[in-house]
């Protein structure tokens, strides 16, 4: 698909992901597996705490957010922001990161090293000290990096010139294109790697899978082709243009601006907004709670589905005031009085803090603090 | 994970195949040699919990040997891997801990009956080792690999890998278990003509992170650090270089600092401190140890043959009464040194015994252990460890290179940039070229023959006229070596042996990548199917088994600093280990001298290359 074409029907279901559905009357399917329905009672509830350039954030525009016990990392579009202890401290170019705009951010959990990947390569944050890998100096395919996570030794890289692997024990970088991958495009945008399988989201190509043991690439993609009607909806991948991956508990969740994909190995199960509790077909970012719970981010506001039921924080569209809405098997929205909500309703990010969630957006970051 | 019995069956596959691939070798490491040219080369030492006994680390010999503390009577030798070069105990010290820096193995040894019970796999160059406190996990530096290996105490299995300063050392535990300090040998990097930069890395022991990363400015070349026992003050042994300047103010101190560093809530901040005088110069601090009631500080000159007492607390008290910078204050030491005092031959490690009464020193070029009265401030007792009665040729060869005696005031010795006989990640202005020209590279010292002509232009034709004249001239400034002490000298730099290659497999085989990479090496026509003439094929200047065709060319790599745009090729042995590279350092990694210091194909036909080719090409230099 070329991307002059994709952006064309992208900005025209934009469009019409615009028209606000307040009510469906098609019920979401039951995801295979689950054992007993949650309630609508039971989506979380937050206090949303705000932290914008007025509070310590070096800039507004949030791409990126990870947590890691007691901190919380924040890539903006002018520096990495390190919050702890209720401080906030920002590294730059001069502090040896690769560029100011930092993309995607990922934790090693064995070491607590932080991968921030940016606009101008590769950065590793180590107990203070930056150390940074670009398409010059390092096996790096590309200094724009959409999307990095680590997996044991590797860390696994999502850029604008396709997918890419350093191995950190030998410092070996494997690049995999077009050439060597069924990759048609090679604009990667996020990946999420795992012990089994690393998924790449393919902008343009569909979904990328790597089989750790096989070491063997294949790819899904939307079976309706590259028309942008929804033929079949469940039998396979919602749309070419993945825009995020989550790989949990051996499920994929998949973004792309046409809708959400979930995947569990032999069923496909999508989601839009006239069949789910999904506020807009543009998703930016999914993360996977576990097999059937997902935190799905959007131009329209941040979106919880617990397996049944959905939920939506964010700033009402028009007024701007705090709104949270409910979902419920049937299809029934029920507004829930809410105070406070995300600082804006483009959502780039999502990170689980325990009950509590972080969030990145084009206006800022928020604290979700769970509210028993 | 792997039982125990198929590691060990790994492990010996392993080493079978190193032994394979050592073949090719100049010269077999020290532990492999014919017995009767084995020295023991005493490293490092330990005292038994209790005190009673004395364990030596044999790096010539490749074991452990267990003396009575009091007598130096050999009570148990302990056979361990290749250059072991760290050892520690368990928290209880009922193991005994043992990396050994060639096999990439820690050798784990139940001190009950002095026996080795298993041998467990690790990183690239395992070079000092311990565990925490709670005993669940054991801390491995790894040189080669830059990091610090975490592993399962009970099992072995590698947990984690932490990031550490490049060259990574050296590990000091605090007395109670909280932190973990690394140093490390090489200064991380920095870009080209700044000052270099090193740190000691800070880990959390509970929970295998990095804290903190104390930065040490200007500092080369770090080696082992001490703790005192309430955690307040910490010390580490390390090199100042002034490599920015040109190599002409021997005679001023404008070549070699040897410094220590200390930090802690006693000095609240990081401070270098200098340990020369102002004529006279104590090479490569090494070893360290705080007393414990923290009245004295002691450091081993692996140059110098001595060992220097600092008094605490005037240290501090001067620290805290000069504002800095005093690091090369070279009066500054006689406020706080109060003793120096002359042991064997390349002294390394030292520890002191529980009361404090005894310095027990390990002399690695002389197979001896100095033991110092402390309170005395003598050596009233040495140990001889048995070995070689006789002094060989390439024994006394090796001597001269540690020894700073050569140099005026006792400066430097070769191997004050060539650290353990490799080199230092520096670059140098030499003066003999003209001040601000010619800056070079410092290039590794191994399996040297057929490498021939040295210096990056070419212009020495052998060992012997690079360690003679020249270094007389120009380096050191003072003595002059006799025919023999060169012949010897020459001797020991052509018989340093080539490592173990990390990144080729033990069979010799090359991966898919490293063989696209090859074919990338050897090809003759380019992608767009013409023709590479001669000089632009890697393997027509990279030739032969070494990588070198002892030719010079010009790659367009001259600046305008240089006197000539013609440099010698360099070897490729061992390349991953030696960044930065070109003749001036100016690339930082392999990549960049293609993608940035190649923009004529000049340096070979490279321009024509996709960047996964060019990482093949390199994962393909790796090997070699």
């Amino acid at each position: 698909m070329t991307k002059s074409v994709c952006i064309a029907v992208l900005l025209l279901a934009g469009t019409l992901s615009g028209q606000r559905t307040s009510h469906s009357t098609q019920a979401p399917h039951a995801v295979r597996g689950t054992a007993s329905a949650p309630s609508v009672a039971a989506l979380p509830r937050y206090r949303f705490e705000n932290f914008t350039t007025a509070n310590g954030l070096p800039d507004d525009h949030v791409f990126s957010v990870l947590v890691d016990g007691p901190r919380v990392w924040a890539g903006t579009e002018n520096g990495l922001a390190e919050y702890e202890n209720g401080q906030w401290k920002t590294f730059t170019t001069a502090d040896g990161l690769a560029h100011r705009a930092v993309l995607s951010l990922a934790l090693d959990s064995r070491t607590g090293d932080v991968w921030a990947g940016t606009m101008g390569g590769l950065s590793r944050i180590s107990g203070g000290r930056i150390d940074t890998y670009t398409q010059l100096n390092s096996g790096l395919s590309s200094d724009v990096v959409y999307g990095v996570s680590v997996e044991g030794e590797n860390v696994w890289i999502a850029t604008a010139a396709g997918a890419c692997r350093l191995n950190t024990r030998t410092g070996e970088w494997s690049l995999y294109t077009e050439r060597n991958t069924p990759m048609e495009e090679i604009w990667a945008y996020g990946v999420s790697a795992a012990a089994d399988k690393v998924y790449y989201a393919i902008w343009g190509s569909g979904l990328l899978e790597y089989n750790q043991k096989t070491r063997v690439w294949d790819k899904y993609d939307d079976p309706d082709g590259e028309n942008e009607i929804v033929l079949l909806k469940d039998q396979g991948l919602i749309h070419e243009i993945v825009t995020s991956v989550s790989y949990v508990d051996g499920v994929v969740w998949a973004a792309t601006y046409f809708g959400a994909s979930h995947y569990d190995g032999r069923y496909w199960r999508n989601f839009l907004t006239k069949d789910s509790g999904l506020p807009s077909n543009f998703l930016n970012f999914v993360k996977g709670v576990d097999r059937n719970r997902a935190w799905f981010c959007t131009d329209k506001g941040l979106a919880y589905y617990d397996g049944i039921n959905w939920a939506v924080y964010r700033p009402d569209l028009d007024t701007g005031k705090p709104e949270m809405t409910v979902r419920d098997a049937q299809g029934r929205v029920t507004v829930i009085p809410v105070t406070t909500a995300p600082a804006h309703n483009y959502i780039l990010a999502v990170a689980l803090a325990g009950s509590d969630i972080w969030v990145a957006t084009a206006k800022g970051l928020s604290h979700g603090i769970y509210q028993p | 994970m792997k039982s125990r019995g198929s590691r060990l069956a790994s492990i010996g596959v392993w080493a079978l195949g190193a032994c394979v691939a050592a073949a090719g070798f100049a010269a077999w490491p020290a532990a492999l040699a014919p017995p009767e040219e084995r020295y023991a080369s005493p490293l490092e030492l330990l005292l038994s919990p209790n005190g009673t006994r004395l364990y030596v680390l044999c790096q010539g010999t490749g074991e452990v040997r267990v003396l009575n503390a009091a007598t130096g009577r050999v009570l148990s030798t302990i056979p361990v891997g290749r250059e072991p070069r760290g050892f520690s105990f368990s928290p209880g010290g009922a193991r005994l801990f043992v990396v050994n820096s060639w096999d990439d193995t820690v050798t784990v040894i139940d001190t009950e009956n002095n026996r080795a019970v298993a041998t467990w796999k690790t990183g690239y160059e395992p070079s000092s080792v311990v565990e925490d406190r709670a005993g669940k996990l054991v801390y491995i530096a790894d040189r080669i690999g830059n990091d610090v290996a975490v592993l399962n105490a009970a099992t072995g299995a590698e947990e984690a890998t932490l990031p550490a300063g490049r060259g990574a050392s050296y590990l000091t535990l605090a007395a109670d278990g909280s932190k973990l300090y690394a140093t490390h040998i090489y200064p991380n990097p920095t870009p080209h003509r700044t000052p270099p930069r090193s740190e000691i890395t800070v880990i959390d022991p509970a929970h295998a992170r990095v804290i903190e990363r104390l930065p040490l400015p200007s500092i080369a070349g770090v080696f082992h650090a001490a703790v005192s026992r309430d955690g307040r003050l910490g010390v580490v042994a390390e090199l100042h270089p002034k490599n920015l300047v040109p190599m002409a103010h021997v005679e001023h101190g404008g070549v070699l600092g040897n410094t220590l560093t200390v930090f802690g809530p006693d000095v609240g901040r990081t401070v270098e401190v200098p340990l020369d005088e102002m004529d006279r110069y104590y090479a490569l601090p090494f070893g360290v140890a705080i007393a414990l009631d923290k009245s004295r500080i002691y450091v081993t000159h692996a140059g110098a043959d001595c060992v220097t007492v600092v008094d605490t607390r005037r240290l501090i008290a001067w620290i805290r009464a000069h504002p800095e910078p005093f690091a090369e204050d070279l009066s500054a030491s006689g406020h706080y040194v109060v003793a120096r005092i002359t042991v064997g031959k390349n002294p390394r490690g030292l520890v002191l015994s529980r009361d404090g009464s005894r310095l027990y020193v390990a002399n690695r070029l002389d197979d001896t252990i100095s033991v110092i009265d402390t309170r005395a401030a003598r050596v009233v007792q040495t140990i001889r460890l048995a070995g070689p009665a006789k002094v060989s040729a390439l024994r006394r060869g090796e001597q001269t290179f540690y020894t700073a005696k050569y140099a005026f005031q006792g400066q430097f010795g070769c191997s004050s940039c060539h650290i353990d006989s490799t080199f230092d990640g520096l670059q140098w202005d030499l003066e003999p070229d003209g001040f601000g020209k010619d800056i070079v590279d410092n290039r590794l010292l191994e399996d040297l023959r057929g490498t021939e002509p040295f210096k990056w232009n070419g212009g020495n034709p052998s060992i012997a006229v690079e360690c003679g004249p020249r270094t007389e001239k120009y380096f050191w400034r003072s003595q002059t070596f006799d025919d023999r002490t060169l012949t010897d000298l020459v001797l020991y730099i052509r018989h340093l042996p080539l490592r173990p290659n990390r990144w080729l497999a033990a069979n010799g085989e090359l991966s898919p990548a490293q063989e696209r990479g090859r074919a990338i090496f050897n090809r003759s026509v380019d992608k767009l199917g013409q023709p590479i003439p001669d000089h632009n094929r890697c393997a027509y200047c990279h030739s032969g088994s070494k990588g070198t065709s002892q030719k010079s060319f010009d790659v367009g790599t001259g600046k305008a600093t240089d006197n000539s745009s013609v440099f010698d090729t360099p070897q490729l042995m061992n390349i991953a280990l030696t960044a930065p590279y070109l003749h001036d350092g100016s690339a930082e990694t392999l990549e960049e001298i293609w993608t940035v210091y190649n923009p004529h194909d000049q340096h070979g036909r490279t321009n024509d290359l996709t960047k996964d080719e060019l990482n093949d090409l390199i994962e393909y230099l790796r090997t070699r």
